[in-house]
């Protein structure tokens, strides 16, 4: 049982981060019919919008240390963070140890302004070629993101810890009845889930109560009535993609102190979300946001010891046997709807 | 009265057959010459350098490729002649190998062992090398070395770590200067032993492929003979990012101590993950959880950042080494790229330098004859102490470092700490060892 519930846990937040992904895919579809391969590539860039906060943070001016000495033998040069001069080594301390948290506000604009500039410089040039067309080109963007990021960041994973106050891990078992160390879980995965619990709300409170909502709702239902109404959607579907490309990003600012970031993780996250949309239905918020939380907590339970023992190897294709089955039963997934991508 | 027409189809065939006639010989020459593939010609030779530029291990490669860049340099009699300085052997004279000019070409193996063969056989077919060198893989290392020996060149290891390279793998055209994951186990076990008791209950995590199997082995046969316990090993896929559902069930198994056999990124994403989960502050009946790496190395420890600190493994070679040696290469490294050498730099230099002054000493580029020169070949100054190249195996045996990450380290480069040199005779076996089974050398292969 306890077992049980730990695979669970695991799988929230791994299906969280799908989650966030494949809400952001499913807007881009939804509202301008684009198959956006470089999606991945945008969770990377928001990772490394953590990454790029923390350096700026940690700018600093050198002074020698005489006392002790660098690798050659000369005066050890050490770094000391503006911000230490700024503010105080303490609070200096805490504003670096809380640069994750903050990159949100930093990653936020950035990601828009990436998401606007896609859509418009490259994109919106694709959208009456067929999907083919469209899975090449952001397919290639995305290699050249991810090729721009190593050139820059190299191809190390880049160590980005969560503060200090959430390092370490929670006893759900005690909690529950069972023995100590039973089900432990780490308190960033529980930030996660809940950060991701939020952005999704938003999402749909923002599409549902809003009227920018309501007129992007239509024209995902009928883009054509909608502007002979004399509404420029095309301008609100701008403004939709830089939305996705946030969701995308602050998914990754908040999954560095999960796992290093390094320029090719969008890529791990990219073929797994596809999964999850196509499972979910393509076009279909609330599927893809279901089928994501579904599929992370399959794979958990995939990679227990005792599964693996049974089915050697099911670890791995856990998630495309699903989805294999799913769209053999439902070919439209969860809560695909009727006559999108059926032409 | 003879007629002559010359015609413009009938220029071009005769053109093009002749040609390729006075073509062939050449490019037979340049294959054959003096009995062997790639025989230099002219004041220089090339030697191929193989590494990981693009992928997952680039920056490993970067620095693989700084270091033989050094190395060339070195040989040419430029700098400050680095190792060659503190190398026992005074074969080499600064004035290239042989008195040929050194000069390279480099590919890009993006760890993957069919980009690897491929570069490296455009480097002998295309560009004459005379010498394979690099990488960052042990499947990368085995392929290579496959190719090599079939096209009748040398090639001299860079980072591969296991048993299988010099153990059923190995070729006679193949020599690896660093070391195993049988060394691994047998230097890290009594250190372990003292560090944490006898009796221990172990989980091990291992990478689905041929260096995780043969280090899980290694460690595993290591530490049960002195008393520990192995509670699980399981087997983590190689494309794995995200470790929670497999060090999750780690304290449900009773286990109080999780070995990490993983590498590169694996390492990173695992080592993060369990110190996530808390289970360095945990105790199991009484016992404070610990972790193992069993291999580390210092660039893929900085993307793992503090969760590496305490936290014990081996490695080939360290920078802080104090031997003359390994002050020399750091100095001539760090003062030209202005940072320390990785412990792949540092077997990447030393193999190059080995392999030039093997050519010196044979007297012959020929690949029987380099063979012959390195095998049973013992030399010091390396850094590494007296070594000696077995000449069963074609393996590098010399002292092995187990280091701990260091508790406050003092820049980006200080992330671990020398804890034991264990001597070259605790980590020495016998060349049938049951890790080492199966696979011969063979025959060494001139080639042409």
């Amino acid at each position: 049982m306890d077992a049980i519930i730990l695979q669970i846990l695991n799988g929230l937040d791994k299906g969280s981060a799908y989650a966030l992904i494949a809400l952001g895919l499913t807007l881009i579809f939804g509202t301008l019919g684009v198959v956006n391969f470089a999606h991945g590539a945008l969770f990377m860039i928001g990772a490394f919008c953590a990454v790029t906060l923390s350096r700026i943070l940690t700018i600093s001016h050198t002074i020698v240390d005489e006392t002790q000495k660098d690798f050659l033998g000369n005066p050890l040069k050490v770094d000391v963070p503006y911000v230490y001069d700024w503010f105080g080594e303490a609070t200096g301390n805490v504003i670096i140890d809380w640069a994750v948290p903050l990159s949100i506000l930093f990653a936020i604009p950035v990601m828009i302004l990436i998401g606007v500039i896609m859509e418009r410089g490259l994109i919106k040039h694709f959208y009456k070629r067929p999907h083919a067309d469209q899975i090449l080109v952001t397919f290639g963007l995305a290699i050249v993101l991810q090729e721009v990021i190593k050139y820059f960041y190299g191809a190390n994973p880049i160590p980005t810890p969560a503060p200090d106050a959430f390092r370490g891990s929670f006893d759900f078992g005690l909690m529950l009845g069972f023995d100590a160390n039973q089900i432990i879980y780490p308190y960033w995965r529980l930030v996660y889930f809940a950060f991701a619990a939020v952005i999704i709300g938003a999402v749909f409170a923002f599409l549902q109560f809003t009227t920018f909502g309501m007129v992007v709702r239509a024209g995902m239902a009928d883009r054509e009535t909608v502007g002979l109404l004399g509404i420029n959607i095309d301008k609100r579907f701008t403004i939709m993609f830089g939305l996705a490309a946030a969701v995308a990003g602050l998914a990754g600012v908040m999954y560095t102190p999960i796992n290093s970031p390094n320029y090719h993780m969008g890529m791990d996250f990219l073929v797994l979300s596809f999964v999850v949309v196509v499972v979910g239905g393509m076009g279909s918020l609330p599927g893809a946001v279901l089928a994501g939380f579904l599929l992370g907590i399959l794979e958990s339970f995939a990679s227990m010891g005792a599964v693996i023992d049974l089915l050697p190897g099911i670890n791995q294709i856990i998630i495309y046997l699903v989805a294999i089955i799913i769209l053999l039963t439902r070919p439209r997934g969860l809560m695909g709807r009727k006559g999108v991508m059926e032409d | 009265m003879s007629k002559t027409t010359f015609t413009r189809r009938g220029m071009l065939k005769t053109g093009a057959v002749t040609g390729a006639g006075l073509a062939l010989p050449t490019y037979l020459s340049a294959a054959g010459h003096e009995g062997f593939t790639n025989a230099p010609t002219g004041g220089t030779v090339t030697l191929g350098f193989n590494v990981p530029q693009t992928g997952p291990y680039a920056d490993e490669g970067a620095d693989e490729l700084r270091a033989y860049e050094l190395a060339v340099e070195h040989l040419n009699g430029e700098g400050d002649g680095g190792m060659m300085n503190t190398f026992s052997s005074k074969a080499l004279q600064g004035n290239g190998i042989l008195g040929k000019k050194v000069e390279y070409v480099t590919g890009d193996t993006q760890t993957k062992s069919d980009a690897a063969r491929a570069s490296a056989k455009s480097m002998i077919e295309k560009d004459g090398a005379v010498m394979i060198t690099g990488g960052s893989s042990s499947g990368v290392a085995v392929a290579v070395q496959a190719l090599c020996q079939e096209a009748g060149i040398i090639f001299m290891a860079g980072l591969t770590h296991s048993n299988d390279t010099t153990g059923k793998d190995k070729r006679a055209n193949g020599f690896r200067h660093f070391f195993n994951s049988y060394m691994s186990g047998a230097a890290l076990a009594p250190v372990l032993a003292n560090a944490y008791g006898t009796e221990r209950r172990a989980y091990h995590l291992t990478a689905d492929y041929n260096w995780g199997y043969t280090t899980e082995e290694a460690v595993k046969s290591s530490t049960e003979a002195m008393g520990w316990e192995t509670v699980a090993a399981v087997k983590t896929p190689l494309t794995q990012t995200d470790f929670s559902s497999y060090i999750a069930p780690v304290l449900q198994s009773g286990a109080d101590t999780l070995v990490l056999n993983h590498y590169g990124g694996n390492m990173v994403n695992s080592l993060t993950n369990a110190v996530q989960f808390g289970l360095r502050d945990k105790q199991v009946e009484g016992k404070d959880f610990q972790i193992i790496v069993p291999l580390y190395s210092r660039l893929m420890a900085k993307g793992a950042g503090a969760n590496v600190k305490g936290i014990f493994g081996s490695t080939n070679w360290h920078w802080s080494l104090q031997d003359e040696g390994s002050k020399t290469f750091v100095k001539s490294f760090g003062t030209k790229y202005g940072f320390p050498p990785s412990q792949a730099a540092h077997t990447c230099y030393v193999q190059a330098l080995l392999y030039a002054d093997a050519v010196e000493r044979a007297g012959s580029f020929a690949p029987c004859a380099v063979v012959d020169a390195l095998e049973g070949f013992e030399f010091d100054g390396m850094g590494n102490g007296p070594t000696l190249y077995r000449a069963d195996d074609h393996q590098c045996f010399k002292d092995v470092l187990v280091v701990k990450g260091k508790e406050n380290p003092t820049s980006e480069f200080d992330l671990l700490e020398i804890v034991e040199v264990t001597p070259v005779d605790q980590v020495t076996y016998q060349p049938d060892h049951p890790q080492f089974a199966g696979g011969a050398l063979g025959s060494c292969n001139n080639g042409a």
